[in-house]
C-alpha cells in the first residue's frame, strides 16, 4: 500500500514533500497508467472503463466524463481534421485553489491524464487553457511537458505505438466566462469569450468546427489512477454512491485553511473541525458557499451532510468544485452578497441582457441596502429578479444562474438580516468586521 | 500612418514569436489573443498603432481585433507603469479582509484602483480570485503572487518593485 493507493492525486505530492517533477513521478508508477492504455487497451476499452468507473467531472459540473468521451464520433464518423483533447485550466471560481494547487505541484498527473484520454478520444492535439495569471503553474507546466516529451510521452509515436499526441498551453487573457466550455473554446480559436448556441455540444463541434472534449483539471488527474487499479479499486475509494476521491478546500477563518484529497463523501463538519482545524478563537460558523461563490449557502443544519453531488443537491446546493469558503459571524450577508455579485455582475460577457442589466441591477441594490438606502419592497425586487435570472432558459448560458444561486440562498436563510438593514436604516455588522 | 508603414511597427522578434503562433493554428486570426499578448509582454501595453499592425500582420481588421482586445481584462490598451498591481477583490480574500486591505494600499501609493502613480512605477487594478485563497488576502505584481498580505507589510513588498 502506498499513498498512491489512497490519494492518487496527492499521494505522491505528500511522499515527495512538494513538487512532483519526471524523476519523482516516474518512481512512484507515473506514465505506467498511459503505457498500459496506449500499448494494450483499445479506445472505447479505455472509455468503457472510465463510464464504469463513475467518474464525474471535477470542474464543478458533475457531468460524467466516460460518457461524455463517448459522444465524440470515432473512425469514419469524424470526418476529415483533427480531433481536440482540451484542460480547462482556466480556474477562476472565487474561492477555489485546487488546480493551482495539482498544476504546481503534480503537473505529470494531469498529463498522464491527458495522454490517456487523447488517445480514447483519438485526438492528436491537444491544449491545456490556462488562466494568464497563473504564472508558477506555467513554469511548471513548461518544464514537465519539455521533459514528457524528451521522454518520448509526448510527440511522435508515444510508447513505440503509432499514437501522436501535441500538447500545448494556451495562456489566457483573462475572464471568468471562459470557464465555461463554449466560451473557452472560442478563447483558444483567439475570439471575443462568448458562449455558443448548444446544441452542437463541442463533443460533436468544438474547437475549430472539428469533435473537442474539454475536462477539468482534477478530472483528468483522476484517470491516470482508474486505468492503472481498476474500477473496483476506484469506486471503493468514495464514502457515497460517489466514486474516487476529492480535494476539498476550505477558505475563511479557521484555524488550518487548505486542501485535502480525501474520500468522496466526506461530511462538512469533518471538513472544518478535523481538517481545516474548526473555527478560529471568537469566531462562529454561520453559513458555507460548499463549491465556490456560484453555489447555493448551506447552514448549520446541512453541516453534517456528505460533500458528494447528489447530497448536497438534495440539500439545495451543489458541491460544484468541492473548495468551501466560509461566513462566519462577523461577516454581514448582506454586503458578502454585494461582493459576490459585484464578481458576477464584472464577468458578465455581456452579450445577453438578464444578465448584462440585471446583475448590476442587483449589486447596485444591495449596496443600497448594505449602506442603508433600503427600502420597503427591496427584498421583493431581489427575490423577482432571483427567480427570472436564475431560471434557466432565461439567459444564454448558465453564468447569471450561477450568480443568483448565492443570492436567492443568501436572501432565504438570512433573510433577518437583510430585514434588519432596511428596518433600521443601517448594517448591523458595521464596526464588527475585523 | 499608412499602411505599409505599419510594416515597421512590429520588431522582428515580436514578428517571429506571433509567427510561431500561427504556424500551429489552423489560421492566421486564431493568434489574435497569442499576438496581442506577445506585443504586450514587449511594450507594457497594446497602443493603437500597434493594434493596427497586428490586425495587418494576422489580415485582420483593426476594429475585429479591438473588439477582441477590450474583451479581455489582461489586454491593456492604456499604458500601464513599470509594474502592475492587482488585488483580489473576490469573495475568499473579502472574508478575509480585502476591503480594507484595498483601501490600505490606494492610501500608501496615493492612487485610486484604475490609477497609475506619478512616477509610473505602479499601476493598480483590482483582480477575480487569483487561486490562493487558504492565504488571503493575496495580491499579484507583474509575474509574482503574494500571501497573506496585510497592511504592514506594504512597505516591505512595494519596496521590492523598483
Amino acid at each position: 500500500m502506498s499513498l498512491m493507493d489512497t490519494k492518487p492525486l496527492l499521494g505522491r505530492v505528500e511522499e515527495v514533500g512538494g513538487f512532483v517533477d519526471l524523476n519523482a513521478y516516474e518512481a512512484g508508477q507515473g506514465y505506467g497508467a498511459a503505457r498500459k492504455a496506449l500499448t494494450s487497451m483499445s479506445p472505447e476499452a479505455i472509455i468503457n472503463l472510465v463510464k464504469d468507473s463513475n467518474l464525474r467531472g471535477r470542474g464543478g459540473a458533475g457531468f460524467p466524463t466516460g460518457l461524455k468521451w463517448s459522444f465524440v464520433p470515432q473512425g469514419d464518423a469524424a470526418g476529415e481534421g483533427a480531433k481536440y483533447l482540451v484542460c480547462n485550466a482556466d480556474e477562476m471560481e472565487p474561492g477555489t485553489f485546487k488546480d493551482r494547487f495539482l498544476l504546481e505541484n503534480n503537473p505529470h498527473v494531469l498529463i498522464e491524464g491527458m495522454i490517456i484520454g487523447a488517445y480514447a478520444i483519438q485526438a492528436e492535439k491537444a491544449y491545456i487553457f490556462l488562466r494568464g495569471e497563473y504564472h508558477q503553474p506555467y513554469r511548471r507546466l513548461v518544464e514537465a511537458l519539455a521533459d514528457a516529451t524528451t521522454r518520448g510521452f509526448l510527440g511522435q509515436g508515444i510508447f513505440g505505438t503509432d499514437f501522436n499526441l501535441d500538447l500545448r498551453i494556451h495562456s489566457s487573457a483573462g475572464r471568468y466566462i471562459c470557464g465555461e466550455e463554449t466560451a473557452l473554446l472560442n478563447a483558444l480559436e483567439g475570439k471575443r469569450a462568448q458562449p455558443r448556441t448548444k446544441p452542437p455540444f463541442p463533443p460533436a463541434s468544438g474547437a475549430w468546427g472539428r469533435p473537442t472534449i474539454v475536462n477539468n483539471v482534477e478530472t483528468f488527474c483522476n484517470v491516470p489512477g482508474i486505468v492503472r487499479n481498476g474500477v473496483e479499486w476506484y469506486q471503493g475509494l468514495g464514502l457515497t454512491e460517489d466514486a474516487g476521491t476529492k480535494i476539498y478546500g476550505i477558505s475563511g477563518r479557521v484555524n488550518r485553511p487548505g486542501l485535502w484529497e480525501l474520500p468522496i463523501g466526506t461530511p462538512i463538519r469533518e471538513l472544518v473541525e478535523r481538517h481545516a482545524g474548526g473555527m478560529r478563537e471568537g469566531f462562529e460558523l454561520k453559513g458555507i458557499l460548499p463549491g465556490g461563490a456560484s453555489t447555493d449557502f448551506l447552514v448549520e443544519e446541512h453541516f453534517d451532510l456528505a460533500m458528494d453531488y447528489g447530497t448536497i443537491q438534495a440539500a439545495g446546493s451543489r458541491m460544484g468544485t468541492g473548495t468551501m469558503i466560509l461566513m462566519d459571524n462577523s461577516i454581514c450577508p448582506v454586503d458578502m452578497s454585494r461582493n459576490l455579485q459585484h464578481f458576477f455582475a464584472q464577468e458578465s460577457c455581456g452579450f445577453c441582457t438578464p444578465c448584462r442589466e440585471g446583475l448590476p441591477w442587483i449589486e447596485a441594490l444591495l449596496l443600497d441596502i448594505e449602506e442603508g438606502r433600503g427600502q420597503e419592497g427591496d427584498l421583493e425586487v431581489l427575490d423577482r429578479n432571483a427567480q427570472f435570472i436564475g431560471a434557466p432558459g432565461n439567459t444564454f448560458c448558465l453564468h447569471a444562474t450561477g450568480a443568483i444561486e448565492p443570492l436567492q440562498s443568501a436572501l432565504k436563510y438570512f433573510r433577518e438580516d437583510f430585514d434588519e438593514h432596511i428596518r433600521t436604516g443601517k448594517c448591523p455588522y458595521h464596526g464588527r468586521r475585523l | 500612418m499608412s499602411a505599409a508603414e505599419l510594416v515597421h511597427v512590429l520588431s522582428g522578434e515580436e514578428i517571429a514569436e506571433i509567427e510561431a503562433e500561427i504556424a500551429h493554428l489552423p489560421d492566421r486570426e486564431s493568434a489574435a489573443i497569442d499576438a496581442l499578448m506577445i506585443v504586450q509582454k514587449h511594450r507594457g501595453w497594446v497602443s493603437d498603432t500597434s493594434l493596427r499592425a497586428i490586425a495587418r500582420l494576422l489580415g485582420m481588421s483593426s476594429d475585429a481585433l479591438d473588439s477582441i482586445a477590450t474583451f479581455y481584462n489582461l489586454i491593456f490598451r492604456q499604458p500601464v507603469g513599470r509594474h502592475v498591481v492587482m488585488v483580489c477583490d473576490s469573495v475568499s480574500c473579502y472574508v478575509m479582509g480585502a476591503d480594507g486591505l484595498g483601501k490600505a494600499i490606494e492610501e500608501h501609493l496615493g492612487i485610486a484602483f484604475g490609477g497609475t502613480t506619478d512616477d509610473d512605477r505602479f499601476t493598480l487594478l483590482p483582480i477575480v480570485c487569483l487561486g490562493a485563497c487558504d492565504k488571503a488576502p493575496t495580491m499579484m505584481i507583474d509575474d509574482e503572487l503574494i500571501e497573506n498580505v496585510t497592511a504592514e507589510r506594504l512597505g516591505e513588498i512595494f519596496g521590492r518593485f523598483e
